[in-house]
C-alpha cells in the first residue's frame, strides 16, 4: 500500500459543493416577509447537519434547540421555553468545542433576543408577526415600487415606448435610473435560485435607448391649487411631475443654474450623459411645471413666504454641503471638496488639473467619481485614500474596479492625519498613518487601529475631501421647520410635524441616499400633497402587460454591460458603458421568472395597476 | 379562434380561453380543486395540471389561456401522476374523518379523492399540531384548521365580493394557513356574517355554528311552546340537498315536514316581511315628506350582515338605517306579545325559532337591543338551511312523498310582496308597491317598479310618487355596497331610499343556503322562484295582508304607533361592532 496518496473528492462531494452553491444563491434570492422564527429553525438544522459529533453541546444541544424551536413554531411551547432555549443556546455558545457549536449557537442567540416578539407571538397566539405584503422581490425591493417583471415583458416585446410609460408610472426618470440607479431591485431577484439576478439596470437602458423621447401623458383638469417644491433634484421633479399630472399649478424653486440636483452637481457626465438627463428633464417639464432657477430659499425668498404663498409645499433640498475632514492643513490652497468639484463639472466650468498630483480621501461612490473626474481632468496621477480595505470601501463595485482599471491608484489603510502646505501656503503633501483592520464593530464592519509603522507622505498638489455630505436646513430651521442635526423631521408619509401643508423627503430628510429613494420621496409626497388638497387623483397607465410564458427558460448566464477601452474612456466625459445588444436584450429579458404572474404573485399584490 | 388539439382532438375556440375551458367544450373534464371561475385563478393546488408540449413544467389548465398549436395532454401518465401526488398530499393536511363532517358529500376534496380511487392517504398525517388556541366555540362562523386546504377562496371571497379582508394568508413555510387577518381574532374582527366564505369553500373547513341540537332540546321539553318561522329566501333553496326541484320542495311540504318533526306551530316569515313594509314604507314616506331623504338617504336594515358591514365601515351612516326591525325579529317580537296572548300561553314558554338563508341572523338574534323584559329575546334560535335540512335528514322523513299544508295562523299568511324579500331589490320593489298606495291612496299595477330588479351590483332608479320623483338605488355584494356608500360619501350620487342585501343576489344567496359543492352559483335561478310566488299571489301588496291589517287593528293600532315602535323597531347604536381596520395598502 502507496504511503500518500492525491485526495480526488468522490461524485457525492461534487454534488453537495454544487448544492452549497445553489443554497447560497437561494438565500440571497430570500424573500422579504418570512418568519423569522421558522428561518432561525431551518438554519439550525443545517448546523446540526454539520456538527462532527464529538462534543455534547453541539451534538446534542443544537438537536435540542432545534426541538425547542419547533415546539414554538407548532404553537406547543410556553414563555419558559423561549428561556429555555436562550440558556441552552448560552451554555452551547460558552461551552462548545469548535465554531461549528458556537457559531450556531450564536445565531440561534442573536434571534432570540432580536426578534423576540416574534418567538412570544407564536407561544401566546400560535400566529406570526410576519408577512408578505409585496410578493414580487424586485418590485418590494424598488423603493419607486417600479413594475418591474412588466417593463422587462414589454421590453422583450419590443415595446420599448410602452416600457417608458410604464416605468413612468412610478418613476419619471427612466432615463437616468438606467444609467445611474443602484438597482436594488437586483439584490433578491428570484432568478437567483436559478443562476443569477436578471441585469434589470441594464435591460431599462436599452428600454430607454430604443423608445427615444416618449410623451407623457395628459394632465388632470386644472385644480386651481399651487404647489410649491423647493429643490430641483430627481425627488423634487418627481414631485412636481406627478403633481402636475393631477392638475395642480406647481412652481419649482432652484437653487442652482440649472436643474437636476445630484443627479448634475454629483454624478459626472461620463456616468450620466447630460442629454440623457435632459431628456427626464424635459418630459417633466411638459406636463406644465413652472421653474425659477437660482432661487434660494433663505436668501432670495424667505421660506415663510413661499409657505404663505402656496397650498402646499414640499420641501426636498438635498444634501449638497460638505463634511470637514478636520485635520491639520485643510484650510490650505489645494484643497477641495469633491462636491465642489463635481458641481463646477455639472455647471461646465471643468478646470484644468494638468500636471497636477491628485490626492482623493474617501472610499464612497463620491470618492470614485472625483477620482475618475480628476482623470479626466487631465490630472498627472490620481490616488484614492481609503482608511480600511478596499472590499470595506461603501463604493460599488464595479465604480472601484474601472476607477482602478482607469489609472486610479488605490491605496487602502491609510488614514489622512495631516496636510503639508509649502511656504506659499499651498498643498504639496498629504500624510497618513498606516493602518491594519482590527475587530468587528458594532456596525458589523471590521474598524482600521493604527498599525503602529510610521507616518506616510504621499506628495501631491491637491487633495480632495470626498468624506460624505450634510444637509443645510438653516434657512428651513428658522421659519420653524423641525430639524435633527440639520436633517428636516418628517413623518414617513412625508408630512412635517406642526406645518399642515409642508411636507419634505429626499436626501434633506434621510441624510444622504441613491436617487431612486428620493425619487419615492418624491411619489409618496405628491400622493399625499394630492390627498391633503382634498383630491384622489389616480396616476396609473393604459399600457397592458403581455403575458407570462408558460415555463420558464433553463439556466443562462446573465448578461452583464461592457465598457469603453479604459484607456480611451478615461481622456473624455463620454459615457463609460457601453449598452446591450439586441440579442443580449432579447436573452436578458427572457430569464424574468414572472414573479407577478408565478408564485404568490397571482394571488396577491402582483401588480399594482394604479396608485 | 385558435386551433389546438386536446388529448389528440382537435379544438377550436375563441382566444383567451382557458384550457380547462377548451377542454370542456369537447367533453374534455379536467380535474380541479381550488379554481373558483373569477375569483381564484391561481393555480394553488396543482390538480387541474396537464401536459402541453414543448414545456419543460407542468401546466394549470384553470388560469392559462389556449395557444395556437398547443398539444395538450389532460391523462398522460404524467399528469395522472401530478393530479394523484397533489391530491395526497393536500390529503396529509387535511383532517380525512369524513364521517362526522359536515360536508360529507359535498366536500370537493372528498369527491376529488374518491374520484381517484385514493383509498390509502399516502403520506404522513402533518396536520395543526396544538389544540392550545381554539377557535371561539358561540361565534355563529366555525373554522377548523385541520380541515382548511389553504386554497384561499375564502379570502378571495371575502376581498373581492365583499370588499371585507377578513381572511389571509398567515406566517410563511410549512405552517402557513389562513386565518383573521391583521392577527386580529374572528370576535375583534369587522366580519359581516355574511357567511360567503361558506358556501365558497370546497371542504368544512368553514361552516355555521350548528344549533339544531337546541330545536331538539326545545322540541324535548313538554313547557315550551315552539314556534318556528320560515324566511322567503329558503323556499327557494331547502329541497337541493334531496334532489327535489322547487316547486316540489316548495313552503307548503316544508310546513308538513316540520309539523311530523313536532314543532307546534309552523308560521311563515313573509309575513312579517308585510309588516316591515308596513312599517319601513311608513318610515320612508315620513321622511320623503319631511325633506330628510334629500340630505340622506333611508337605508333598508332587514339585512344584518349589511347592518354589521355599515356599522363597522361606514358609521357616521348608520342613522341612515330605517329603525324598522328586520322580519325576522318583528315576527319574533310578534309571536312572543300579540301571538303568546291570543293563543293564551305564557310569553316566556314561547320558543321562537327562525329557519333563515343567513348566518348574520344568529348574530342578530342574541343582540341586547332585540331583547324585551317581557318576553326575552325576540327569537331564541336561528337555524341556517343548510342546519333545517340536517335536521330534517335526521328525521329520516319521506319528503318526497309529504303533501303540502298551509301555515298556521295567525303569523301564517304572506303576500307576494313579502315573498320577494329574498331577492336582492325585493325589499325596495315591495316598500315602493305600499309607499305609492300609502301616499295616493290608490294600488299602482303590482310589476309597476320591476326596474329595480336584476343582478347587476348596483342598480339605480327613479320613480314618480304622487308627483315627486323618488331617487331609488339597490346594491348587493358587500364590494358594490362600499362602492355606493363610497360615491355617497364623495357626493357623485344621491337618493332618496337605498336598498343592500350583504350576500351577492340578496338572501337567496345567503351564506346559509345549502352548498352542493358544485361551485354552481344558484341566486338567480332561486330569486326566479320568489317572483313566480308573486306573479302568481292572490296578493302582491303588503298593505293588503289581512293577518297584518287583523294585528294592527287588534294589537298595534297604526304603522309607527307608539305599539309598533316598541315592538317593531330597533336603535342600531344601542350596540357595538368592531370597527374596520386602518389599511392604508387597501386604499
Amino acid at each position: 500500500m502507496s504511503r500518500l496518496i492525491i485526495e480526488t473528492p468522490n461524485r457525492a462531494q461534487m454534488v453537495v459543493e454544487g448544492l452549497y452553491r445553489d443554497l447560497e444563491r437561494r438565500i440571497i434570492a430570500s424573500p422579504p416577509g418570512l418568519c423569522p422564527v421558522d428561518m432561525a429553525a431551518s438554519f439550525l438544522k443545517l448546523c446540526h447537519a454539520q456538527t462532527c459529533g464529538k462534543c455534547v453541546p453541539c451534538r446534542i444541544g443544537l438537536g435540542q434547540l432545534a426541538h425547542m424551536l419547533e415546539e414554538v413554531l407548532d404553537g406547543n411551547a410556553t414563555m419558559e421555553t423561549i428561556q429555555r432555549i436562550e440558556q441552552t443556546a448560552q451554555v452551547i455558545a460558552d461551552s462548545a468545542d469548535c465554531a461549528i457549536g458556537f457559531e450556531a449557537a450564536n445565531m440561534v442567540l442573536r434571534g432570540v433576543r432580536g426578534f423576540r416578539d416574534d418567538y412570544i407571538e407564536h407561544v401566546t397566539n400560535n400566529r406570526c408577526n410576519s408577512g408578505l405584503t409585496q410578493p414580487v422581490p424586485c418590485v418590494s425591493m424598488c423603493p419607486a415600487n417600479v413594475d418591474i417583471p412588466g417593463y422587462i415583458a414589454l421590453i422583450h416585446e419590443k415595446r420599448y415606448a410602452d416600457a417608458v410609460r410604464l416605468i413612468r408610472k412610478d418613476n419619471p426618470f427612466p432615463t437616468a435610473c438606467a444609467l445611474v440607479c443602484e438597482h436594488p431591485c437586483e439584490a433578491r431577484c428570484r432568478r437567483n435560485m436559478v443562476d443569477d439576478a436578471i441585469n434589470i439596470c441594464g435591460l431599462k437602458r436599452y428600454a430607454v435607448e430604443q423608445a427615444g423621447e416618449v410623451p407623457v401623458p395628459a394632465c388632470a383638469k386644472p385644480t386651481g391649487k399651487r404647489v410649491a417644491v423647493i429643490g430641483g433634484g430627481p425627488g423634487g421633479l418627481t414631485a412636481a411631475y406627478f403633481l402636475s399630472l393631477m392638475g395642480h399649478h406647481v412652481e419649482v424653486f432652484e437653487q442652482r443654474a440649472q436643474l437636476g440636483g445630484m443627479l448634475r452637481y454629483g454624478i459626472p457626465s461620463y456616468r450620466l450623459p447630460r442629454e440623457m438627463l435632459d431628456r427626464d428633464i424635459r418630459a417633466i417639464l411638459s406636463t406644465g411645471v413652472t421653474v425659477h432657477t437660482n432661487i434660494s430659499i433663505g436668501r432670495d425668498r424667505s421660506f415663510s413666504e413661499i409657505e404663505g404663498a402656496f397650498d402646499a409645499v414640499f420641501i426636498c433640498i438635498g444634501a449638497h454641503i460638505d463634511k470637514k475632514i478636520g485635520i491639520e492643513g485643510e484650510e490650505g490652497e489645494g484643497v477641495l471638496s469633491a462636491m465642489e468639484m463635481l458641481r463646477e463639472n455639472g455647471d461646465g466650468q471643468t478646470r484644468d488639473l494638468s500636471g497636477k498630483r491628485v490626492c482623493v480621501i474617501g472610499g464612497g461612490n463620491v470618492s470614485m467619481d472625483a477620482a475618475r473626474s480628476a482623470i479626466r481632468m487631465g490630472a498627472d496621477s490620481v490616488s484614492c485614500v481609503y482608511r480600511r480595505r478596499v472590499e470595506d470601501m461603501t463604493a460599488l463595485n464595479e465604480e472601484i474596479e474601472e476607477a482602478a482599471a482607469e489609472g486610479c491608484n488605490i491605496i487602502p489603510l491609510q488614514a489622512p492625519v495631516r496636510i503639508e502646505l509649502d511656504g506659499s501656503g499651498k498643498v504639496c503633501a498629504l500624510w497618513t498613518r498606516p493602518q491594519m483592520i482590527g475587530p468587528v464593530g458594532a456596525d458589523g464592519r471590521p474598524r482600521p487601529v493604527n498599525a503602529g509603522e510610521e507616518d506616510r507622505r504621499i506628495p501631491c498638489d491637491l487633495v480632495i475631501v470626498a468624506i460624505g455630505q450634510g444637509i443645510d436646513s438653516s434657512a428651513f430651521a428658522e421659519a420653524g421647520v423641525p430639524t435633527v442635526r440639520g436633517a428636516i423631521s418628517a413623518l414617513p408619509d412625508s408630512l412635517v410635524k406642526g406645518h399642515p401643508h409642508v411636507f419634505a423627503g429626499g436626501d434633506a430628510v434621510t441624510g444622504p441616499s441613491t436617487v431612486i429613494r428620493a425619487i419615492a420621496a418624491g411619489k409618496v409626497a405628491a400622493a399625499n400633497i394630492d390627498s391633503y388638497l382634498g383630491f384622489r387623483h389616480v396616476i396609473d397607465t393604459g399600457v397592458s402587460i403581455p403575458p407570462a410564458r408558460l415555463t420558464s427558460v433553463p439556466a443562462c448566464g446573465r448578461v452583464n454591460l461592457g465598457s469603453r477601452d479604459f484607456n480611451e474612456s478615461r481622456q473624455d466625459f463620454e459615457q463609460v458603458a457601453i449598452c446591450m445588444t439586441h440579442e443580449e436584450a432579447m436573452q436578458e429579458s427572457s430569464r424574468c421568472l414572472r414573479c407577478d404572474h408565478y408564485g404568490y404573485g397571482i394571488f396577491k399584490g402582483g401588480r399594482q395597476a394604479q396608485w | 379562434m385558435v386551433n389546438l388539439t386536446i388529448n389528440g382532438k382537435n379544438v377550436r375556440v375563441p382566444e383567451g380561453t382557458t384550457i380547462m375551458d377548451a377542454a370542456a367544450s369537447v367533453g374534455i373534464s379536467i380535474p380541479s380543486l381550488c379554481y373558483l371561475k373569477g375569483i381564484n385563478e391561481i393555480g394553488a393546488c396543482r390538480v387541474c395540471c396537464v401536459e402541453v408540449k414543448g414545456e419543460a413544467h407542468m401546466v394549470p389548465s384553470c388560469n392559462n389561456p389556449v395557444k395556437e398549436g398547443m398539444e395538450v395532454l389532460t391523462n398522460s401518465p404524467r399528469a395522472r401522476a401530478t393530479r394523484r401526488v397533489n391530491v395526497g398530499l393536500i390529503l396529509s393536511q387535511h383532517d380525512c374523518r369524513c364521517a362526522t363532517c359536515v360536508r360529507s358529500g359535498t366536500c370537493k376534496l372528498q369527491r376529488l379523492a374518491n374520484d381517484l380511487g385514493i383509498l390509502d392517504t399516502p403520506y404522513a398525517p402533518d396536520l395543526p399540531r396544538t389544540d392550545r388556541h381554539p377557535w371561539p366555540a358561540m361565534f355563529p362562523l366555525q373554522r377548523d384548521p385541520r380541515k382548511c386546504i389553504k386554497c384561499v377562496r375564502c379570502v378571495q371571497v371575502c376581498d373581492k365580493i365583499q370588499s371585507l379582508n377578513i381572511w389571509e394568508l398567515t406566517g410563511s413555510g410549512g405552517r402557513t394557513t389562513v386565518d383573521v387577518s391583521l392577527n386580529r381574532r374572528i370576535t375583534d374582527a369587522d366580519c359581516s356574517l355574511c357567511g360567503q366564505c361558506i358556501t365558497h369553500c370546497p371542504t368544512g373547513a368553514l361552516r355555521e355554528r350548528d344549533d339544531t341540537q337546541h330545536a331538539f332540546d326545545a322540541l324535548a321539553n313538554p313547557h315550551v311552546t315552539t314556534v318556528v318561522q320560515i324566511a322567503p329566501a329558503v323556499r327557494t333553496a331547502w329541497g337541493e340537498p334531496f334532489g327535489l326541484p322547487p316547486e316540489q320542495a316548495d313552503v307548503g311540504r316544508l310546513v308538513t315536514a316540520l309539523r311530523q318533526v313536532g314543532f307546534d306551530y309552523i308560521f311563515d316569515t313573509v309575513f312579517s316581511a308585510d309588516l316591515t313594509i308596513m312599517e319601513e314604507g311608513s318610515e320612508f314616506l315620513r321622511h320623503f315628506r319631511e325633506g330628510k331623504t334629500r340630505i340622506m338617504p333611508l337605508f333598508t336594515s332587514c339585512c344584518p350582515g349589511w347592518v354589521r358591514f355599515l356599522k363597522s365601515q361606514f358609521p357616521e351612516y348608520t342613522p341612515c338605517l330605517s329603525t324598522a326591525k328586520s322580519p325576522q325579529q318583528m315576527f319574533g317580537a310578534v309571536s312572543k306579545s300579540y301571538f303568546a296572548q291570543k293563543a293564551g300561553v305564557d310569553p316566556r314558554s314561547v320558543y321562537s325559532i327562525s329557519i333563515m338563508p343567513c348566518l348574520a341572523k344568529k348574530a342578530e338574534c342574541s343582540l341586547p337591543t332585540m331583547h324585551d323584559p317581557a318576553y326575552g329575546a325576540d327569537v331564541d334560535l336561528v337555524l341556517t338551511t343548510r342546519e333545517l335540512d340536517r335536521l330534517l335528514r335526521a328525521e329520516h322523513l319521506p319528503i318526497d312523498r309529504m303533501p303540502p299544508t298551509p301555515p298556521d295562523s295567525p303569523l301564517g299568511t304572506g303576500t307576494g310582496a313579502g315573498a320577494i324579500f329574498g331577492a336582492t331589490g325585493g325589499v325596495m320593489e315591495a316598500a315602493l308597491r305600499s309607499a305609492y298606495f300609502l301616499a295616493t291612496g290608490k294600488n299602482p299595477a303590482p310589476d309597476a317598479f320591476q326596474n329595480v330588479r336584476g343582478m347587476d351590483g348596483w342598480r339605480e332608479a327613479e320613480f314618480d310618487l304622487a308627483g315627486d320623483t323618488v331617487r331609488c338605488a339597490v346594491a348587493h355584494g358587500l364590494g358594490n355596497a362600499r362602492r355606493l356608500l363610497e360615491a355617497l360619501r364623495t357626493g357623485d350620487v344621491h337618493y332618496d331610499f337605498v336598498e343592500v342585501m350583504a350576500c351577492p343576489g340578496g338572501c337567496v344567496g345567503g351564506g346559509g343556503q345549502p352548498i352542493l359543492g358544485d361551485d354552481q352559483e344558484r341566486a338567480a335561478d332561486r330569486a326566479a322562484v320568489l317572483y313566480g310566488i308573486d306573479r302568481r299571489a292572490p296578493l302582491r301588496f303588503s298593505h293588503e295582508n289581512p293577518e297584518v291589517l287583523t294585528l294592527y287593528r287588534d294589537y298595534l293600532n297604526a304603522p309607527l304607533s307608539e305599539m309598533a315602535e316598541h315592538f317593531l323597531h330597533t336603535d342600531h347604536e344601542g350596540w357595538e361592532m368592531p370597527a374596520a381596520p386602518i389599511r392604508p395598502d387597501l386604499d
